[in-house]
């Protein structure tokens, strides 16, 4: 099972969530911070880190002894990573996406592709969690390359945790293309409700089962859960307002374990997402 | 012309709350939402839209399926997995496009043989220009699953500022996205101030950072609040001390209020309501001295 974390709305709590989910399973689960923006779920884990990986995408590099100055690949480039001024091309690397189409255009095979660096993925490992976490290199803006990095350290036969980026776009919808099941996290207020009929949208574009987990009950009002029963989303959760949780989030502590009653929440999240997933959740 | 840019790093800290709340304070000011993904700002200024444009930007790849030869050039081309194979059993004979994976870059139209895969231009969102009691506003909706959020944060900042120099508008007042990435540094380049908000807890103070050496690499002059401040004092002071330690003001603190919630659902800025931490809004706004 691939389990991804996500929300439209940011702090609604996905973090919080992936991370004591992960820890309740006491079996060996992986927990990918796609959040690579702003990864924060290797906080909240006391392991070790293990290892510290670079990752690269392949941005062009143009000889300039071969290049003609036809200004084929500057006329390619569609993100204007390429500049031409009346001789060989400069390059912007923080502009390339790395999709390799210069090095096809160009006709004197004058382009190679170097390493450009974005960011890492740390691994850290804490009792049955093995966590992934993707940081992107300030100043990058590719974080959907990074989020694909992360994704490829999937190991198929474990059950696997993805923390995704808040909002609908690009990094998002990269964590959530393929998984196997959607949670969606949100708070009772207005601009919970909003985000998160966003969020449903996307995954209903991306055709994936999910299911909503409703956090802060109290704080606001009714109309997220009347939306959900309107649009037969299954409830898979709902995480009282305790200002107790946000007091332990604030220090980097797990509610399950600094608040041991909230376990068995987090076990019947669990069952609830089994069983929705094995029924094909919402669509 | 001033503009402030109010952001984050860590989501849900009250970015929108308080930019609301200046967006009544100040005087005669352009506001804009450029959380183009998840823009709330608009819920609690009710916009009311006087223009809507949609927004193209960048390019999408389409099979002809109906010519295509299934030759597989294609495929090993696309470095974003947005090339599907044929699948007979689901009734898929040809290749097709993910537009969802499809990153725009042209590569496969470039290398098809047969010249059959098409490059329209994408419709990735829209955007409005409304009225608001405190001013006009510019927002916009980025499609579902598309790209280019960049592209329309600059749209909108673009319009907020023509509007701000042809009205002779003295501020422009930003509701900026979470995170640091793309649609964040669209939001930041060339503003005169950046306000990040955050709140006092590990991930706030990480998240903090990180934006706070992206506003340092762009060297826009950066003031940091810390809102609901009382969930955990010790926390809040260490944020404050590494926001100084990278050469940010720090402006007063917010008190966690839950009131500010019953603001959002009756549709108002926290400042129009009584709630307590109206008068540590107004006390920030002061601090700033943007006007």
């Amino acid at each position: 099972m691939i389990l991804a974390v996500a929300s439209g709305k940011g702090g609604t709590g996905k973090t919080s969530i992936s991370v004591n989910l992960a820890r309740v399973l006491g079996f060996p689960v992986q927990l990918l911070d796609c959040d690579v923006e702003e990864p924060n779920a290797h906080l909240f884990l006391r392991g070790a880190l293990i290892g510290e990986e670079e990752i690269n995408i392949a941005v062009p590099e143009i000889d300039a002894t071969a290049c003609s100055a036809c200004d084929d690949c500057v006329n390619f480039c569609q993100f204007n990573a390429l500049a031409s001024f009346c001789s060989t091309p400069l390059v912007f690397p923080e502009l390339c996406h790395g999709c390799g189409g210069c090095t096809l255009v160009c006709p004197r095979d004058a382009i190679r592709e170097v390493d450009f660096r974005i960011g890492t993925i740390k691994t850290f490992v804490d009792q049955n969690i093995t966590l992934k976490s993707g940081c992107l290199d300030v100043g990058v803006s590719l974080a959907s390359a990074l989020v694909n990095s992360v994704k490829s350290c999937l190991d198929k036969g474990v059950t696997a945790i993805l923390d995704a980026p808040p909002g609908t776009a690009c990094p998002a919808v990269a964590t959530l293309r393929n998984v196997d099941f959607v949670v969606l996290v949100t708070d009772p207020t207005p601009f919970g409700l909003h985000d998160l009929k966003l969020a449903v949208d996307t995954v209903r574009e991306l055709q994936l089962p999910f299911g909503v987990v409703i956090n802060r009950v109290g704080i606001g009002d009714d109309r997220v859960t009347r939306f959900c029963t309107e649009e037969n989303i299954p409830v898979l959760l709902e995480i009282p307002d305790d200002r107790r949780i946000a007091e332990a989030y604030s220090r980097g502590e797990l509610i399950v374990e600094m608040l041991p009653e909230y376990r068995a929440c987090f076990e019947r999240l669990w069952q609830a997402i089994t069983r929705e997933a094995a029924k094909g959740g919402a669509r | 012309m001033k503009e402030l840019i109010v952001i984050s790093g860590k989501g849900g800290t009250g970015k929108t709350s308080i930019t609301a709340s200046f967006a009544m304070l100040a005087h005669r000011p352009v506001v804009a939402d450029s959380d183009v993904d998840a823009s709330d700002l608009h819920l609690v200024l009710s916009p009311k839209v006087r223009e809507k444009h949609i927004f193209m930007s960048g390019h999408q790849a389409k099979i002809m399926e109906e010519v295509c030869c299934n030759c597989g050039v294609c495929l090993p081309v696309c470095r974003f997995g947005a090339i599907l194979p044929p699948s007979p059993g689901d009734g898929n004979d040809t290749c097709r496009i993910d537009p969802t994976a499809c990153e725009g870059c042209g590569a496969c139209v470039h290398a098809c043989p047969m010249d059959v895969i098409e490059f329209p231009e994408r419709q990735c969102g829209e955007w409005m220009i409304s009225d608001t009691v405190c001013g006009p506003m510019v927002h916009a909706r980025l499609g579902v699953a598309v790209e280019n959020s960049g592209k329309l944060v600059t749209t909108v900042r673009q319009q907020a500022r023509r509007i701000a120099e042809e009205g002779d508008h003295p501020i422009i007042i930003v509701d900026g996205p979470p995170g640091i990435g793309c649609p964040v540094i669209a939001s930041i380049t060339g503003a005169s101030h950046v306000l990040i908000v955050t709140e006092p807890s590990v991930s706030g103070e990480h998240d903090m950072e990180r934006v706070l050496n992206l506003t340092r690499h762009f060297a826009i002059p950066t003031s940091v609040c810390v809102n609901k401040w009382d969930i955990n004092a010790e926390m809040s002071e260490r944020i404050e001390e590494r926001a100084r330690e990278a050469g940010a003001q720090v402006v007063s603190r917010i008190r966690y209020d839950p009131s500010v919630t019953w603001a959002q659902i009756q549709q108002r800025t926290v400042i129009e309501t009584d709630s307590p931490c109206a008068e540590d809004i107004r006390r920030v706004w002061k601090e700033l001295a943007l006007q």
